[in-house]
């Protein structure tokens, strides 16, 4: 009996100790599939588009979908730099950049999905209501600034811009609050969806500053 | 006045099969009827206005706070409202404040059929087959006082049954208002049902209002209450953003929301590849109302 018991305390101990290490220090491999969970949104839209499951205003459901899968992406990856401090581990580095590249790939799709799914790539009247309303001027202002960063995302234009690249990509905290602020000024009067984004990007923010000062 | 006839408008049945004609088309048809659009006669373009929205469409995409503020919301969060018994309370400047039960009201008031576009603030339309009544029948059933200037309505405040009336979103109960000859216009009605069946909970049963010329909020649901009074009503919306929502809200293409255009709309029930829709001034009801406004400012009196 005693024997079971230590046996058992063993195991799970190492079992415990295993799931720790794989988060700590997550191996090569779950990036590959990390990579494929971050195609959830496509495949969710792809399954609701092909079963015809949209609703009453497709164009909008498109557009929100995207638009919120961006808002999680940007949460994503500015949750990296707490977890490595929190864990101790590089290993989250792993998945900046691909989580980076998901926000600008996302917020694209977002775009295209309003310009030209609903406006037809109708310039005049796009021009007009970016210039005109401050939540798709914010949205538009954030999308641009996210141009930079993907365009600079490789390791060589990293070894290239050197310290001038860190400061750069600092521009994905001003992107983050103007995604919000898009979200916020957007709805008409429950602000609780966007209050959401706005609490937690608040907070991995706000981790950056206590980082400065420790 | 200028009416939709029957003729111009496809029953569902017709435009259900149409539809998933389309459908099984496939993608590749979606640039086709872009393009077929353009040689679109007058006839059918007419048609193309007032196509009729499907019952599913007009019962699972709703704005009605009270049942929770996603359009699904309501659909799903009104199946336990009792809508029977209903009656609405006639009050304020009248000679005498009367109670008229729904039952007497459906009973003595000629109920018809309406098709009305219904445009909504945040860039959408539909197309729905109201039944009803004129609102004027039931305000000829009390002696309105000469001093009376606007009608205010109130919606049933019902914490229980209306989960969203929870939450403090919008001030509770849900009240709206109209100048009185606008209550008065004969396109102005007071909605029992729709597609020929009761009104469902979510469309605001047992009784509701239909201004069709104005955005949707103003056409307020489930009403209790109904009252006439010298000066303008401040209503839920006003209340909670003023500068947004004004008393009037008569659909404009060129007034916008002050963070949105409302130069045009998304029909509901159009294909995904389908345009935007110009948005008209009062909702294309300008023939019949715009007397109504004649020389005021609609961007001053939004």
């Amino acid at each position: 009996m005693v024997m079971v018991k230590r046996y058992l305390t063993f195991t799970g101990a190492w079992i415990f100790k295993n799931i720790i290490n794989i988060l700590i220090y997550p191996p090569l491999f779950l990036k590959k599939i990390v990579f494929l969970l971050c195609l959830w949104p496509i495949i969710s839209m792809g399954f609701t588009f092909f079963t015809n499951n949209f609703g009453a205003n497709p164009v909008n459901e498109i557009i929100h979908h995207f638009g919120k899968w961006t808002l999680i992406f940007i949460c994503l990856t500015l949750s990296i730099s707490p977890l490595r401090r929190i864990t101790k581990s590089n290993s989250w580095l792993l998945y900046r950049k691909m989580l980076g590249l998901f926000v600008f790939f996302y917020a694209s799709i977002h775009l295209l999905s309003y310009t030209g799914l609903d406006h037809h790539f109708d310039w005049n009247i796009i021009v007009e209501d970016i210039l005109e309303h401050r939540y798709v001027l914010v949205g538009t202002a954030a999308w641009i600034l996210l141009l930079p960063l993907a365009l600079t995302s490789s390791q060589r234009m990293k070894k290239i811009l050197k310290q001038n690249w860190i400061k750069l990509h600092r521009l994905v905290y001003v992107v983050a609050i103007l995604g919000v602020l898009h979200y916020l000024w957007l709805v008409k009067k429950d602000l609780t969806q966007p209050m959401i984004y706005a609490i937690i990007i608040t907070i991995l923010l706000l981790f950056r500053i206590k980082f400065k000062k420790n | 006045m200028k009416k939709i006839f029957s003729s111009e408008i496809t029953p569902e049945t017709i435009y259900n099969s149409r539809r998933s004609f389309i459908k099984k088309l496939g993608f590749s048809t979606g640039s086709l009827i872009l393009s077929s659009s353009f040689f679109l006669n007058n006839s059918s373009q007419a048609e193309e206005r007032n196509k009729l929205t499907t019952y599913k469409d007009i019962t699972t995409y709703n704005n009605y706070y009270e049942f929770g503020t996603s359009k699904e919301d309501p659909s799903i969060n009104s199946k336990n409202f009792t809508a029977e018994p209903w009656s609405i309370q006639i009050e304020g400047e009248v000679d005498k404040p009367i109670t008229v039960s729904y039952e007497t009201m459906v009973k003595d008031f000629p109920i018809q059929e309406k098709m009305y576009r219904l445009r909504c603030v945040e860039g959408w339309s539909m197309v729905i087959p109201w039944m009803g009544f004129s609102l004027s029948h039931l305000l000829k059933k009390v002696s309105i006082k000469n001093t009376a200037k606007f009608v205010e309505f109130e919606s049933v405040y019902r914490p229980k049954e209306m989960i969203g009336q929870k939450s403090n979103i919008l001030s509770w109960p849900y009240k709206e208002g109209l100048r009185l000859d606008e209550a008065m216009h004969p396109l102005t009605l007071m909605a029992t049902g729709l597609y020929g069946k009761k009104l469902p909970n979510q469309n605001g049963a047992p009784l509701r209002l239909v201004v069709p010329w104005k955005y949707g909020f103003k056409s307020a649901k489930a009403i209790v209450k109904i009252k006439l009074v010298k000066k303008m009503p401040v209503s839920s919306w006003m209340k909670a953003i003023s500068q947004e929502y004004g008393f009037y809200s008569n659909v404009n293409p060129k007034v916008s929301h002050p963070r949105w255009s409302q130069a045009t709309e998304r029909r509901i029930g159009d294909s995904i590849f389908s345009p935007r829709r110009p948005t008209e001034l009062f909702n294309g009801y300008g023939e019949e109302v715009s007397n109504l406004y004649r020389g005021m400012d609609l961007q001053k009196y939004y």
